[in-house]
């Protein structure tokens, strides 16, 4: 029997008692009384009916509910005097709880849920290991050849599938422009090993992956749906990626990203890349994805390969760049490796923030209770049971925090909305969504802060305490030291918390400036770049590729405002991307089982002039050598003197690729990504024709993005099939690969700026609820010839203690906390002194900004009137 | 007002449950007959409250001792909801008796020693 079967019993008993009093009716009127008289006698007999049946309904009614509904209209009537307490507890609530509600279900989403493939603790990252003493932690990618021998020898994974990113130009057709995607290329197994299907169509054969094969091409659900309009009819049209033709065999669901979200295609391995790639043990460039048997472990795994990686190694010492072992990590933490420790530092830092609004809300609730101690006394006098005043304190409490949580859900779901419009980059952002484990989480965290807040709060007014409310005259004083020494505590605690953050968001901040304000080695300002590559099968011979670089960069030289334009196939920023194996002629030979190798990059002769890099011996490249006859490198200084100690290296040779080049320059190191160090680079002249693919570089000191639309009708003219893409200024470029610390250290500023005001507010209520309580006493010191200042100093000193107490123990703790995030920090140590310095001095200063207005109050007190106030 | 009715039932509250349910074992009634037979067979010395049997009746229902049923009465052509004893409601009457007897029995040996002993 239920409470909503209310009605239908209600009606059911009303037709019970109807009969039964109809039948005492007759029964009267059978023993010879006239029909109104047995009406009477009727009634009379029965009792009232009305009555009855209320009795009766309150036996089925739920007792607990309605005491439950009376706790709760009792306290909304409380809540609604004091508006103003109940509004900041309430904000109070919704920040702690919305941010943490928002970080937990991005946590949720992209760390804790399993990857949505088939059986996903079975799958793992695979890594070559054991070349160099640091690499066994490391995540080297696999050469095709190792992984030929992996996949053909071991005996602990049901499958070996492998991946690698890469980006086509996608030609123009039915009217849209070509552009520039990320794609992947994948073994044809390798949606098999993850277990995944194609939404539309099939998946890639054995036949389909291999050099001779027709090309065969899967699409993104994003792709198909933005650029084909979501037509079926795509499955077996030829779409043209690189100027060469591939057939659509298929559409992939919406939620596969693999291997990362901004891929929107994929292409079988073995038919894009050139066979040598693929049989090289010492071109490390795939990602590897295993399926271990069951059974297996992960070590056992590890094992396997490895002792196939030795026999490889051993048979091949003649090369040194083979690796000698095998590392494997969990598919899931290799996807989200890199944001799981700011995902949980940012996850700490928002419960800090609900322990602080929870610490604030029990403050003012303990103030509320001091307030209404004289109430409580009363009702507890009257027989008012313990467990009740202290259920009707946690209801009210209850009450705060589910508002507080309503609203929270609300600032949380507003977040997320904007986490997922800023950073789609991060990976399973998309994942991301509300359901029922986030609402029991949301309710938990709701219940949990009711419980904590409400219970520090019921606890501070024991029953004792309450009884000698009612001894205590107006005038005594005695009872309000306990409290306020609660509250202090409580205190101390908040200014603890907030010191944390606070230092933690000045160490990011400040590890954030550093990082943006080291120096590249090249210009960051006044530079933009542009994405753009020519299709190999458009442009077969180096002679096409030179003439068309060489063409492009003239025409864009002329445009006007153009200060220096040159074309490299990476600028610094955009990451490691190359490194070349090379030995030095003029050098005895190395030990075998060692080799040299560095970052490698091609760069036209003025790329240097352009970027600002200096040339700091010899000179650039020479124009005129173009071809087979363009024999020449520029190393970079770090180069140099690694590789040249003590020795002039113009005029040296590097034996690179079977092919001797003299080195001709030595330019200023860059580094290939912000926040490492510069490491040593070999540039190859464009002019070469080797390579396809890189970045045009403009310098100008007028309006950057003015030359993104006449640089792309340059191209267009040359070329109406070839996309530029990622038109950014250097700036921007940096920028976004220091987007994640920016991001971090911005939310945890924001965080540790709301706590500090969280604990300025709470400062402010005690110092004022202390000055309050104290005003007779004030006005008899006043009276009895103590100075303002005097009392002013006893207020602020008063105030300032719990705070400096706070600090101190917030430093303590924050040693732990900066270790923590050590792995966060650029080129500053956990224990900055300039952090927590500034930290300190702000701190002191908002705790005696939150001081000194109640402690000025009370010393402006006029004492006539302090003592004629109660 | 329902702390007001839960006294009065309170203090009949045992025995008029007992007595409900040692009067359905008879077989089944509806609520006027059982209040009347209770009342005609004490020889009217216990006064049947409405106020008390009605809730002590869906009291009983609620706890599943009884089931309710409405049905034509025999000799008249109307409907009447019928109580019927449930199985639990029988094991619960033989606990209830001899509670009640023990109950009895240590009453009278309080009041009544001297009778006891001889």
């Amino acid at each position: 029997m239920r409470w909503w079967q209310n009605k239908k019993r209600d009606r059911d008993l009303e037709r019970e008692l109807r009969s039964d009093l109809e039948l005492e009716e007759e029964e009267q009127r059978d023993g010879g009384v006239s029909e109104v008289e047995a009406r009477y006698a009727a009634l009379r007999a029965f009792g009232n009916p009305t009555l009855i049946r209320e009795q009766t309904l309150a036996v089925w009614s739920w007792n607990w509910l309605e005491s439950l509904a009376r706790d709760l209209r009792f306290c909304l009537r409380t809540l609604c005097r004091t508006p103003g307490f109940s509004v900041i507890a309430i904000l109070v609530m919704a920040l702690g709880i919305g941010a943490n509600v928002a970080l937990f279900t991005v946590v949720r989403a992209v760390l804790l849920k399993p990857l949505p493939f088939d059986d996903p603790d079975h799958l793992v990252m695979l890594y070559e290991a054991g070349l160099h003493e640091d690499d066994t932690a490391g995540s080297n990618p696999v050469a095709g050849g190792m992984y030929a021998e992996w996949k053909n020898q071991n005996r602990s994974y049901s499958s070996l599938a492998l991946a690698k990113s890469i980006r086509v130009g996608l030609s123009a057709s039915g009217g849209q422009l070509p552009e520039k995607l990320n794609s992947a290329l994948f073994s044809w197994d390798m949606l098999r090993t993850l277990g995944v299907q194609p939404a539309l169509g099939r998946d890639f054969t054995q036949a389909d992956d291999s050099p001779g094969a027709d090309g065969t091409v899967l699409l993104s659900w994003g792709l198909w749906k933005r650029r084909f309009g979501s037509d079926p009819a795509i499955l077996n049209q030829t779409i043209n990626l690189d100027a060469k033709p591939y057939t659509v065999i298929g559409v992939m669901p919406a939620w596969f990203d693999f291997p990362d979200p901004s891929t929107q295609l994929w292409t079988p391995a073995y038919h894009d890349k050139p066979e040598d790639e693929m049989t090289s043990f010492s071109n490390h460039m795939f990602r590897v994805v295993g399926r271990l048997k069951p059974g297996v472990s992960v070590s056992q795994g590890v094992a396997d390969l490895s002792i196939i990686s030795q026999r490889t190694h051993n048979a091949h010492l003649n090369d040194p760049f083979i690796f000698q072992s095998a590392g494997s990590r969990p598919l899931l933490e290799h996807i989200v490796g890199e944001i799981k420790k700011p995902l949980y530092v940012l996850l700490e830092a928002t419960c800090c923030l609900l322990l602080i609004a929870c610490l604030n809300v029990a403050n003012l609730l303990v103030a509320r209770a001091a307030a209404r101690r004289k109430e409580l006394a009363i009702r507890t006098a009257l027989g008012g049971g313990w467990l009740r005043l202290i259920g009707e304190r946690l209801m009210e409490c209850l009450l705060l925090s589910a508002s507080g949580g309503a609203l929270g859900l609300l600032l949380a779901f507003a977040a997320l909305h904007w986490l997922m419009q800023t950073r789609h980059d991060m990976s399973r952002v998309e994942s991301i969504h509300f359901d029922g484990v986030l609402a029991a989480f949301t309710v938990g965290v709701i219940v949990l802060c009711a419980l904590f807040s409400g219970l520090i709060a019921a606890f501070s007014s024991s029953v004792n305490r309450i009884l000698g409310a009612l001894h205590e005259t107006s005038r005594s004083v005695s009872g309000v030291g306990a409290r306020a020494s609660l509250r202090k505590v409580l205190l101390t605690l908040e200014v603890g918390l907030t010191v944390i953050l606070l230092i933690g968001a000045g160490l990011l901040l400040k590890s954030y400036e550093r990082l943006r304000s080291a120096d590249m080695g090249c210009l960051t300002q006044d530079v933009i770049t542009m994405h753009l590559g020519i299709p190999d099968a458009r442009y077969p011979t180096p002679a096409q590729r030179a003439n068309f670089y060489d063409t492009l960069l003239d025409r864009v030289r002329a445009l006007p405002g153009v200060e220096a334009a040159g074309f490299a196939t990476v600028v610094p920023g955009q990451g490691y991307q190359m490194d070349w194996t090379f030995s030095i002629v003029e050098h005895p030979p190395l030990p075998q089982g060692s080799g040299q190798f560095a970052l490698s990059r091609w760069a036209d002769p003025k790329y240097f002039h352009a970027m600002g890099i200096p040339i700091l011996r010899g000179r650039t490249f020479d124009s005129g050598k173009r071809l087979d006859s363009a024999n020449e490198v520029v190393i970079s200084q770090s180069f140099a003197d690694q590789y040249f100690p003590g020795e002039g290296p113009l005029d040296k040779h590097l034996r690179v690729r079977g092919k001797n080049a003299v080195i001709v320059g030595i330019v200023g190191d860059t580094r290939y990504t912000i926040g490492e160090t510069p490491k040593p680079v070999q540039y190859y002249p464009l002019g070469a024709g080797v390579e396809t693919v890189g970045t045009l570089v403009i310098r100008s000191s007028r309006g950057l993005e003015q030359f993104a639309l006449p640089v792309q009708r340059i191209v267009s003219e040359m070329d109406p099939d070839l996309p530029v893409s990622d038109v950014l200024t250097m700036n921007q470029l940096l920028g976004q690969s220091t987007l994640d610390q920016s991001f971090n250290a911005a939310l945890l500023a924001a965080f540790a700026t709301l706590s500090l005001a969280l604990a300025a507010v709470g400062l402010f209520g005690v110092m004022s609820y202390i000055a309050a309580q104290r005003t007779t006493e004030i006005g008899i010191r006043v009276a009895l010839g103590a100075k303002r200042e005097q009392v002013m100093r006893k207020m602020l000193l008063d105030g300032m203690r719990p705070a400096a107490i706070g600090l101190v123990v917030g430093l303590a703790a924050s040693l732990e906390a900066g270790r923590l995030m050590r792995d966060l920090l650029y080129e500053i140590k956990p224990l900055d002194p300039a952090v927590y310095i500034a930290v300190a001095a702000a701190l002191l200063a908002v705790a005696a900004f939150a001081c000194i207005v109640p402690a000025w109050r009370a010393s402006r007190l006029d004492p006539m009137q302090a003592l004629r106030a109660e | 007002m329902r702390k007001q009715a839960q006294q009065r039932v309170g203090i009949l509250q045992g025995t008029l449950d007992m007595l409900i349910l040692r009067t359905l074992l008879y077989g089944a009634a509806h609520g006027h007959q059982i209040g009347k037979h209770i009342q005609k067979t004490t020889n009217e010395f216990l006064q049947m409250q409405h106020g008390s049997l009605y809730p002590a009746l869906h009291r009983l229902e609620q706890r599943g001792w009884v089931s309710a049923k409405w049905e034509t009465a025999p000799d008249r052509n109307r409907e009447f909801k019928y109580y019927r004893l449930t199985p639990k409601g029988r094991k619960q009457l033989v606990a209830e008796e001899s509670q009640w007897k023990q109950m009895a029995e240590a009453v009278a040996r309080v009041m009544w020693p001297a009778a006891e002993e001889s």
